[in-house]
């Protein structure tokens, strides 16, 4: 019997809602299956189970705000006998959730089921795939929406009804009231965002003695190669040039291993993969970077894909646990509109933050003579406690080495 | 493509990367990444859109072309077909 | 496109005479390339494809067959493994079904059962479909039972391009080739593009790009899900027509493609609906493009039944316009 506990989803989470529990007693569970979706000052978050089982009771309320830590579930091993719960452990004062029993259970759910006498049995409601699927991602229940398709089933149309567009409005119509229904669903609230990164940062400058370095690098070649690519290609298959830096600095991550980890508990711990946390602004205000998993042994356009998706999921709700549990270093961009370098401050307890400025054509030495080049700003935010500026000067070599061979990564 | 259809095409997928933004608010001549804080990866989930939705390709020398409602109507209607 | 100079403007043909001027290119360049069949020489061909082509080449280019369909396969087969490119014509594929062994058991099966070590460069013209109150025997369309079979390719030529220039990839072949060609478009019209010299055979085309439905079709259905899509824009609904142009191998990226954006699909097929190539389509939708769908495939055949002689009844049994309309329009409002 294992208990289930209220993650911890970023450095400065102490509470979460459980807005919707995806399992009940008697489900089966594997690692990675979503158990719960709950509500945190980072919007709507899906949160993973990290073992197998079936749950065995679900200790918290849909609607209940709880403390991290709390328990929110139990479950059974796989294998394991309906057990007591083991000596020590925090004991819930709780009716036991119901067993495996052999012949009674089998014999009491048919009758539960029976629909003589008893409410009418739970109607099945028509989902198309594609709605289904959209539904997921906005983390509606199709099943409480009105369907227009054939035979009343619920299209993407309706899903997409639930959470209307701003633009598709007709201009006559009246303006939504003050608070966007979105928000109270699906969204996060920017207020509470902003306290949290207020938090995180703080923390951050408090305790981690930073360094920076910069440099400024060509990226002739890279830009060249990507107009190339991008030529041959419909515009769904196309590559950003941010995917490209993301890959170069998680390849130079792997030479560079002292950047990509942990400082805890007085000592570096080097992260598990190269998994880049990728900074995400939201609209309306906020900050997450959630992790692309494995990023040095992703290809350009599967890197893209994770690029999108991310963001999609980012901006919508629907971002998973492990995805902001399990970023080792973070890339920060601005990208073309912003500023000309950006010097980013380091998520505890990470020990690096790269940052990358706009890709502007700018005057540059090539052969003895003066040419004009795309040129990028890169920094590193180092924790010094973790590495010092010559393995940071590293890096960035190494980055700038990688994005000179744009065909290699 | 008529005007009428380009421009529901590119509101639609404008509403699903910018979804909190005020109907009407953009004008015709504005350059819509400032007015709607869209990013690279907007503008080419912009872009996306609107290819999948006509059929017709926009190779990336083109996208400066789209960054105005103007432009955008501009280059559909000329490649009617 | 220059339409100064006659040579190089657009040219108005008939699907007819685009296949003629397809075997006459082959007969020309390829002096390995002969056409056999019944009546494609002295009478010019039961639908008149090889009119005029017996004075041009001579008899042992165009070779009139005995009333065999089974013999003169097999000897199309014979003179294929010995280095000649045949091109074979079944006068309709109704008659196909007589030489079916040959087809399955040798043309397809050869190269497979010796190894590699015989090809079989094959092509073989048919015309299919109903539309000519031809009645029960000779208006099947089998193009899609063709479909099942391993180790032959299986066109179907919906437009006079197509017609002109499917036959030299199918005659550059290895492999047997069946072309079918669908009666009543014999006497279409359309145009060519004389820049075209060649057309891929792997692939389908979307014909007319749409929005909102996708209508999958092939041969003699193709004008009318083009003409269902007109009527369906009066109405504001945006149908994309495919044509499949090959019905084995399957283009699945983009029957894939486009259904997965229009998240909507009628399947247009003058077979009889079960086990048909609409089946097949349906089949590989629902397994992979399942997430993408948004409403139940509709699929518009033939009703099941032997194609009626009656003018009326056969109209009522075939594949039409409103039907498709209909179905297409049921999917997107389906208030």
């Amino acid at each position: 019997m294992t208990d289930f506990l209220m993650p911890s989803l970023g450095a400065d989470m102490e509470t979460g809602t459980v807005v919707e529990w995806r399992v009940k007693p008697g489900s089966p569970v594997k690692k990675g299956d979503v158990i719960a979706v709950v509500e945190t000052h980072k919007g709507a978050i899906e949160v993973e189970c990290f073992e197998e089982g079936t749950v065995s009771e679900l200790c918290v309320e849909e609607g209940e705000e709880v403390p991290v830590g709390a328990l929110l579930a139990r479950l059974n091993g796989p294998g394991e006998p309906a057990a007591q719960p083991e000596p020590g452990e925090k004991v819930q004062e709780q009716a036991p959730a119901p067993r495996k029993a052999p012949a009674a259970e089998p014999a009491r759910a048919p009758r539960e089921r029976a629909p003589e006498g008893e409410a009418a049995p739970e109607a099945r409601v028509a989902v198309t795939p594609a709605a289904r699927r959209r539904a997921a991602e906005r983390g509606l229940d199709p099943a409480t929406l009105k369907g227009t398709g054939i035979d009343g089933s619920v299209t993407l149309a309706d899903v997409e009804a639930a959470a209307p567009s701003a633009f598709a409005r007709p201009p006559a119509e009246a303006a939504e009231p003050a608070a966007p229904p979105r928000k109270a669903k699906r969204g996060f609230d920017p207020d509470q965002m902003r306290q949290a990164i207020a938090a995180a940062m703080s923390r951050s400058k408090r305790e981690i003695p930073h360094y920076y370095l910069t440099s400024t690098m060509d990226l002739g070649r890279a830009v060249g190669w990507l107009e190339a690519f991008n030529r041959e290609r419909a515009p769904d298959e196309r590559l950003l040039p941010a995917v490209v830096l993301l890959k170069a600095t998680a390849l130079a991550l792997g030479k560079v291993p002292q950047l990509n980890g942990f400082w805890e508990n007085g000592a570096f711990r080097p992260g598990p993969g190269v998994h880049l946390g990728w900074a995400i602004s939201l609209r309306g205000g906020g900050l997450v970077a959630p992790a692309i998993h494995n990023a040095d042994k992703t290809s350009l356009p599967d890197l893209m894909a994770a690029l999108r998706d991310l963001v999609g999921r980012a901006r919508a709700g629907g971002l998973r646990s492990s995805e902001l549990i399990d970023p080792t270093v973070t890339i920060t961009s601005l990208g073309e509109r912003g500023a000309d370098s950006v010097i980013g401050v380091i998520y505890p307890p990470q020990v690096a933050i790269i940052g990358f400025g706009r890709i502007a054509e700018r005057p540059w030495v090539v052969d003895g003579g003066i040419e004009k080049r795309p040129l990028v700003s890169v920094s590193l935010s180092g924790d010094h406690r973790a590495s010092d500026g010559h393995t940071g000067g590293k890096l960035l070599a190494a980055i700038d080495d990688l994005l000179q061979q744009p065909e290699a990564l | 493509m008529t005007e009428a259809a380009i421009r529901k095409l590119a509101a639609e997928v404008l509403g699903d990367i910018a979804p909190e933004a005020e109907p009407g608010t953009l004008s015709d001549d504005e350059d819509m990444r400032e007015a709607l804080d869209l990013d690279s990866m907007d503008f080419l989930n912009f872009v996306i859109g609107l290819h999948k939705g006509s059929g017709v390709d926009i190779p990336e020398a083109d996208y400066p072309k789209l960054f105005t409602m103007k432009g955008v109507v501009s280059y559909f209607s000329r490649d009617s077909g | 496109m220059n339409k100064a100079a006659t040579k190089d403007a657009t040219l108005t043909l008939t699907y007819r005479e685009a296949c003629r001027q397809a075997i006459r290119e082959a007969l020309i360049s390829d002096p390995r390339s002969f056409v056999m069949g019944e009546d494609v020489g002295l009478y010019g061909g039961c639908y008149a494809v090889t009119k005029g082509l017996l004075e041009e080449f001579g008899p042992s280019r165009i070779r009139d067959t005995p009333l065999s369909e089974s013999a003169f396969v097999g000897a199309g087969i014979g003179a294929a493994m010995a280095g000649l490119r045949p091109i074979v014509e079944i006068m309709t594929c109704n008659f196909s079904l007589l030489a079916l062994d040959q087809i399955v058991n040798n043309a397809a099966s050869i190269p497979h059962m010796s190894g590699g070590q015989f090809a079989v460069p094959l092509v073989i013209r048919m015309a299919t479909g109903a539309g000519r109150q031809l009645a029960a025997q000779h208006s099947h369309s089998l193009e899609g039972w063709y479909g099942h079979i391993p180790g032959i390719k299986v066109l179907a030529p919906g437009t006079v391009e197509d017609a002109r220039h499917m036959l030299k990839p199918a005659l550059a072949d290895p492999n047997p080739v069946l072309i079918f060609e669908h009666i009543v478009l014999y006497n279409a019209e359309g145009e060519l593009d004389p820049a075209v010299e060649s057309v891929d055979i792997s692939k389908a085309k979307i014909r007319r790009p749409g929005r909102d439905v996708s209508l999958i079709t092939y041969g003699n259905s193709l004008p009318k899900a083009l003409a269902a899509a007109e009527d369906l824009a009066q109405d504001g609904i945006e149908a994309e027509v495919v044509d499949l142009r090959v019905l084995r191998p399957l283009d699945n990226a983009t029957i894939f493609e486009s259904v997965s954006r229009t998240r909507r699909c009628v399947i247009v097929d003058e077979g009889w609906k079960s086990g048909s190539i609409s089946a097949e389509i349906a089949a590989r939708l629902a397994e992979e493009a399942f997430f993408e769908l948004d409403a139940p495939i509709r699929r518009i055949c033939s009703r099941e039944v032997p194609v009626p002689y009656a003018a009326h009844m056969e109209e009522a049994a075939l594949p039409q316009v409103p039907a498709i309309v209909e179905a297409a329009r049921s999917l997107v409002r389906p208030q």
